[in-house]
Formats: structure tokens, C-alpha cells, sequence
């Protein structure tokens, strides 16, 4: 599975919405899916796909996907 | 009634925190031992036998807390307790208060607490179950004259239970307060015996207690037993007016 499959993949389980709704522009508390309740999920389901642990920081900033992207990519993961 | 949960408890190393490590075991879970002192800590695992694993690490070292975390995800996978245990109690008139001495109140009371809380949030996400156990105080429920740093700290902890409680329950994590009254302990060993007989007075079951009666409760709180049970605050401290 491609590093992009993963990050979507993670996305579809933590917030319960199809694949073709993730997208770079997709943000937080914008759809009624991603609220603050979903982010820890999310949290949870990319530190286990990617095998790291994330900075408070790092959870703050998540506010899109393409920001989880920029800050999956500082733990050497490649887009 | 514990069978196989993993509790990881601060502190755990005297006093009341010691006696939740050892009715946990007794329970059947595997309790993380949380406390600064290595040796310390490996001699009570070893009385507690395979199921009791020290952790020694600076509780209110925020990236030695995180490395704590990450050991706990790495080796073991998952967690089903914390216990906010560790505490620090410093008593004094207002004007005779450092606001150092607030500060390492707080600190060591509160923000620890606050900061294992996150950690331990993020493991338990994961399996949308958990439990988390303040050490609050009847002195942060009520207040006490010359306790006002640690009433300070204690009160917010309380809060920070109930709030936590709100936030976390649509993922199934459990988060209460246990605050206990007068009870016999390193916290309580410097009271004069006039002063304990003055408290004792004030007790309505006539005597204080110890930390085995604290541990009960800990330990039926963590346990599905007490799987309807959060956001609350309860006392132990024999009906004791303060």
C-alpha cells in the first residue's frame, strides 16, 4: 500500500466518510464528520499506520489533509 | 475483577499509590510502576511479582513523560488504566506562601496529571476504552485553612476530571476523582498528635484512614464494575468536615 493509500485509508476509518471525500483541502471542523472527537481517532489511526507518535504540536497543526501530509512528511514519510 | 488490564500508575512507588499497585495486582492486572526512584521501584515489582513492571522516569519531565508513553506503545500496545496518583502537599498560612511553592503544587498535581491524561488518551482512543483516576483531595473539594496552594491545585484537578470526563466519554474513556480525607500516610506523617486528635474529632466514623481504603474504591473505579460510572468526584474520608 502506497504511503497516499494509507493516509486515505486512515482517513476513511477515523472519520467514517468515503475515499473520494479525501482530498489536500479537505479541513478540520468543516464537515460534521471531522470534529475534535474524530481527530483523536484520526490521530490514533495515523500514528498506527505510519508507525510513529505525533507532538502535541503536530495534533494542533493537523488541520487538513494537506497539513497532515507536511507533517507526516517531517517523520520521513514521502508523498 | 482487573484480569489482564494494563494500569500504569504514578507514584506508585509509597503510600497510597502502593496499595492501588497491590490490590491491582491482586486483581489480576499488570501494573505499570510509575516513580522516580529505580531501585525502589524494581524492589516492590519484584515483591508483586511478573505481573508489576517499574517504569522510573520524572514525572514532571514532559519529554521523559512522552518516551514513558512511547515505551507503553511499543511494548505492551494498549492501555486500559492511568492512575494520577503522584502528589506533593505543602501546608502553610497564604502570607506565608511562596508562589514558588504554588507553582511545584501545581505542578506536580496538576499539570503531571494533565500531561499523562493526554498521553494516556491517545493509547486508549485506540481501543475506545479507558479509565482514568484522579487523586483529588477534600481539600480541593472543600478548602482548608493554611492550604491554600494545595487546595489550589487539588480543586483544579477536580476540574480538569470533570471536563476531561465530558470531553473524552464519546470515546468510551472513563475519567473520575477519588479525594480522599484524612488519611495515614508520608503526606499526613508530620501532623502532631494534638492536630490528629483535633482532625479525628472532626470525622464522623472516628478514626482516620488508611490506604487500603482509598485503593478499594481505585480499584472498583477501574474495573468494569464501574463501567456507568464517570465525571465524578468521590469522597473517602469517613464523613470528615473540614
Amino acid at each position: 500500500m502506497s504511503t497516499q493509500q494509507k493516509l486515505t485509508v486512515a482517513f476513511v476509518h477515523a472519520l467514517g466518510i468515503t475515499a473520494d471525500k479525501v482530498s489536500d483541502d479537505l479541513t478540520y471542523n468543516t464537515i460534521p464528520e471531522w470534529d475534535s472527537t474524530a481527530h483523536m481517532i484520526l490521530i490514533a489511526e495515523l500514528e498506527d499506520a505510519f508507525d510513529i507518535m505525533l507532538d502535541t504540536d503536530d495534533i494542533i497543526d493537523m488541520s487538513s489533509v494537506a497539513e497532515a501530509k507536511r507533517i507526516l512528511t517531517k517523520h520521513n514519510i514521502e508523498f | 475483577m482487573l484480569e489482564q488490564k494494563v494500569i500504569l500508575i504514578t507514584g506508585a512507588n509509597r503510600g497510597i499509590g502502593l496499595s492501588v499497585a497491590q490490590i491491582c495486582v491482586r486483581l489480576g492486572a499488570i501494573v505499570l510502576l510509575a516513580g522516580r526512584s529505580d531501585k525502589q521501584l524494581e524492589v516492590i515489582a519484584e515483591q508483586l511479582g511478573d505481573n508489576a513492571i517499574p517504569m522510573a522516569y520524572d514525572i514532571t519531565d514532559e519529554d521523559q513523560v512522552k518516551a514513558a508513553f512511547g515505551h507503553i506503545k511499543q511494548h505492551i500496545g494498549r492501555l486500559d488504566g492511568l492512575v494520577n496518583n503522584a502528589g506533593l502537599m505543602q501546608t502553610a498560612p497564604v502570607a506565608m506562601t511562596r508562589i514558588a511553592e504554588l507553582k511545584s503544587q501545581l505542578e506536580i498535581n496538576t499539570v503531571t496529571a494533565y500531561q499523562h491524561a493526554q498521553m494516556a488518551t491517545r493509547l486508549m482512543t485506540r481501543q475506545q476504552s479507558g479509565c482514568i483516576i484522579n487523586m483529588c483531595s477534600i481539600v480541593g473539594e472543600q478548602g482548608a485553612a493554611g492550604q491554600s496552594a494545595y487546595a489550589t491545585s487539588k480543586a483544579a484537578l477536580s476540574g480538569m476530571t470533570k471536563a476531561m470526563a465530558k470531553e473524552f466519554a464519546p470515546l468510551g474513556i472513563r475519567v473520575n476523582g477519588v479525594a480522599p480525607g484524612f488519611i495515614e500516610t508520608d503526606l499526613t506523617a508530620g501532623f502532631s498528635n494534638e492536630q490528629r486528635d483535633e482532625i479525628i474529632d472532626n470525622i464522623g466514623l472516628g478514626r482516620m484512614g488508611n490506604t487500603q481504603d482509598v485503593a478499594d474504591l481505585v480499584s472498583f473505579l477501574l474495573s468494569d464494575h464501574a463501567s456507568y460510572i464517570t465525571g465524578q468526584i468521590i469522597g473517602v474520608d469517613g464523613g470528615m468536615r473540614i
